[in-house]
């Protein structure tokens, strides 16, 4: 390893201690949410993350960002009427969502779970049949409105969604979105 | 006389308590109807299938309509913690109400002052806030499936989405999970853990794994779930042991996917309409 290279991948690793990054903390999902997709939009590094256990209520999700850039962050959220709840800094490690998807082909239909949370699409119409698993109120709710209705006509569980099983859900349809896109 | 606590995904649905009926596919609850194909209106569907098949009362219902927000299901958990001591049930389930421990532990405290304690279930949530408040020992059930007993098995996840990547949700593994739970403290006294195989467990290990009938399109039916639930709290209320509930209503659910032989694309209330039938081949053969 060259000595430029060395340098490189120090400050990589430095910027990702612990000590950069805050958390910005929400009163609910929805809002982690709409920031999340604002942030997003403004090529913001961030991470959705578990919250530290002193936080936790039972089913919430925090953002995580580079300390650094709070002011803009916020100034970004507040135009846009978002307002965290508190904005702290990382002080120990965050719990990661699960990212590994689980896919089961029927043939005609296809089925992808991602944590607690299944979809599975009629792969010839490309229409959502059915919506499974879960245990928050939003689950339900979420299968009523996309059950029946092809993936591009669907909403997206991110977009009326408000827990972090509405998030799981996000999850199994983006990897549904990317199996079944031509 | 049992109750079922709950949500509907409706947010003008109003928090109504009282005995339900059901009729050509709807819940009936005072004055209001409702599909019964998905979530806590399709557990007690099953349940009161169950009644009316055993000429026993119709289970009791607390529900609020409540879509993600959390807002229905914390009016529901203050109305408990006012109202469920002076209630007499011999079982509660609770099923989808938005997680919070704080409120859980209220409703709990408040279930502690019942003349009577009555036998307590859980799944969805409130197993969620059960097992993070760690109480799961108040309870005789809980119905996880495979990513849900990871959850229980892994000491530091606060919800299924952060069960970590080394607690791995291979139905293969369930035993070493179930005894993870246990071990955590974060298991009910019976677990009936819902999927290809259902398992019955408790403390001591596996008890009795249930392989037939299967229909492998039931994991994918949104409410498959719900099913076992609702015919669980209702063998549960009728004087089975937690036991002999749990393998009654897996073997029940199984049948009426049986007789309703469904695709992945069939809905819950395909099979629902089949467990009177279910009932009857169990029970009468």
């Amino acid at each position: 390893m060259g000595l430029l290279a060395f340098f490189k991948k120090t400050k990589t690793t430095a910027a990702k201690t612990p000590n950069d990054r805050g958390i910005l903390v929400f009163e609910n999902t929805s809002e982690v949410i709409r920031a999340e997709n604002l942030l997003k939009q403004h090529d913001r590094s961030i991470r959705v993350m578990g919250p530290p256990p002193e936080i936790r209520t039972g089913c919430d999700l925090v953002i995580e960002f580079p300390l650094i850039e709070g002011l803009d962050i916020l100034r970004s959220l507040e135009a846009e009427n978002i307002s965290p709840l508190q904005v702290v800094p990382v002080t120990g490690p965050l719990l990661e969502p699960v990212n590994i998807f689980f896919t089961t082909d029927y043939g005609q239909f296809l089925m992808v779970q991602a944590a607690n949370m299944k979809m599975t699409v009629d792969q010839t119409s490309l229409t959502v049949v059915n919506v499974s698993g879960g245990g928050c109120p939003d689950v339900p709710y979420l299968a009523a409105e996309m059950v029946g209705k092809r993936l591009d006509e669907a909403p997206s569980p991110r977009s009326i969604g408000h827990t972090l099983c509405g998030y799981a859900l996000q999850l199994a349809y983006e990897e549904i979105m990317r199996k079944c896109s031509p | 006389m049992f109750a079922v606590v709950g949500t509907v995904p409706d947010k003008n649905f109003p928090l109504l308590s009282g005995p339900v009926d059901l009729s050509d596919d709807k819940l009936i609850m005072g004055d209001l109807r409702v599909p019964v194909n998905r979530g806590t209106p399709a557990l007690l569907a099953s349940a009161f299938q169950v009644c009316e098949f055993f000429n026993a009362p119709p289970p009791a219902a607390y529900l609020v309509g409540d879509i993600g927000t959390g807002a229905g299901s914390r009016s529901l958990y203050a109305y408990l913690e006012e109202k469920i001591a002076g209630e007499c049930f011999t079982s509660l389930t609770f099923h989808y109400i938005q997680p919070d421990v704080d409120w859980h532990n209220r409703v709990l405290f408040a279930i502690g002052r019942m003349a009577e304690p009555p036998v307590l279930i859980a799944d969805a949530g409130f197993m969620y806030a059960a097992k993070m408040s760690g109480q799961s020992d108040a309870y005789e059930i809980f119905t996880p499936d495979i990513g849900e007993l990871a959850f229980l098995a892994d000491a530091d996840a606060p919800h299924p989405f952060y069960t970590r990547g080394f607690i791995f949700h291979e139905p293969e593994r369930a035993p070493e999970l179930i005894s993870k739970a246990y071990q955590h403290d974060n298991a009910a006294r019976h677990l009936l853990v819902k999927g290809k195989t259902d398992i019955v467990a408790d403390a001591g290990g596996v008890i009795e794994s249930i392989t037939e009938p299967v229909v492998p399109s039931m994991e994918a039916i949104g409410g498959t779930g719900d099913i076992i639930t609702g015919l669980l709290a209702a063998f549960t209320a009728l004087g089975h042991d937690g036991r002999k509930a749990c393998i009654y209503a897996s073997t029940v659910a199984r049948m009426a996917g049986v007789l309703a032989d469904p695709s992945p694309g069939s809905q819950v209330v395909d099979i629902i309409e089949h467990i009177p039938m279910s009932l009857k081949q169990f029970f009468q053969t």
